[in-house]
């Protein structure tokens, strides 16, 4: 077995796939750039705060939303603690989607994707469509005249692109089980692939950053003798330091 | 005795038909609208406004 004096858990030749396999994971992801101690200078900045901000508003949508899947709506439709849970997650949505987007500005307009940062970039995207998918069958569960009046309005619109079959916003059933299951599901599992992609590539630099200001320049040389311990990993965090230093 | 003010004042707001914007085939909700402006002024505070300094290390 093959491993680095500071990095044993970076095995290549394990005689077993359990040992292959926390070697890609460790060697992908080492502990160092999971959870690094600093940030580059250009961190130091608001328009950075709203990836993490969107984060936080959606650790309260969560939370509000186990407890309205726990009491029910006849508690939530009735009770004043109901009412004001209820309230907190449509106003935690809002405040979601509000740093989502403000967030997606941000990356758009520096380019977020340079570096090998594609698939971070794709993997937004695709968070932006579910948590619209969401917040859509959020509106249409909450059994008063508004999810009355948004179902039979959407179903025209899903029924005219052929999918009404399959996605039946007048099924409140299905609504239900895509909104409390399926969907957060979906959007809690590619927001997770999002966050640890940002810890392996680092966060983007601005369009205008300097070599020493990079979070890759500085990993750089632990980097080195990662590569070396992985020969199959592929060489992302050498060519984001290549583009960097460019 | 803000929140009794206030409350009461958006509930019933809430209660009533939405107010819309019309620029010709444009349309737009008011509620939207402001949303909207809320978030291009965040974007255009985050470019601004000075972060504050952390504490230095030893």
């Amino acid at each position: 077995m093959t491993v680095t004096d500071d990095k044993p858990y970076a095995a290549t030749d394990s005689h077993s796939w359990t040992g292959r396999l926390r070697g890609r994971i460790f060697g992908t992801f080492p502990p160092e750039k999971l959870l690094p101690e600093d940030q580059p200078e250009y961190v130091a900045s608001w328009i950075y705060v709203f990836g993490v901000a969107t984060i936080a508003a959606l650790v309260f949508l969560i939370v509000t939303g186990l407890v309205l899947t726990l009491r029910g709506p006849a508690w939530y439709h009735v009770s004043s603690l109901g009412h004001f849970v209820n309230s907190m997650h449509l106003w935690s949505v809002e405040l979601f989607f509000m740093f989502m987007v403000v967030h997606l500005w941000g990356k758009f307009w520096m380019a977020a994707w340079r570096g090998g940062r594609a698939m971070t970039w794709i993997t937004g995207g695709f968070c932006f469509l579910a948590s619209i998918g969401t917040a859509f069958t959020g509106y249409v569960i909450q059994t008063n005249f508004d999810s009355q009046w948004i179902s039979t309005q959407a179903k025209d619109g899903l029924n005219s692109v052929g999918i009404g079959a399959w996605f039946n916003v007048l099924d409140l059933g299905q609504m239900l089980l895509f909104h409390v299951a399926l969907l957060p599901l979906a959007v809690g599992v590619i927001v997770l692939w999002h966050i640890l992609l940002v810890r392996k590539h680092g966060v983007v630099p601005p369009l205008d950053a300097v070599d020493g200001d990079s979070l890759d320049h500085q990993l750089a040389d632990s980097d080195d003798q990662l590569v070396t311990a992985v020969p199959n990993q592929p060489n992302a965090q050498t060519s984001d330091t290549q583009e960097m230093t460019s | 005795m803000l929140a009794s003010t206030f409350l009461p004042l958006l509930a019933s707001g809430l209660n009533q038909p939405a107010h819309y914007l019309t620029w010709g085939p444009v349309q737009i909700s008011v509620a939207n609208f402001v949303v909207i402006l809320v978030m291009i002024v965040l974007f255009v505070l985050a470019l601004v406004l000075p972060f504050p300094k952390g504490r230095k290390r030893p």
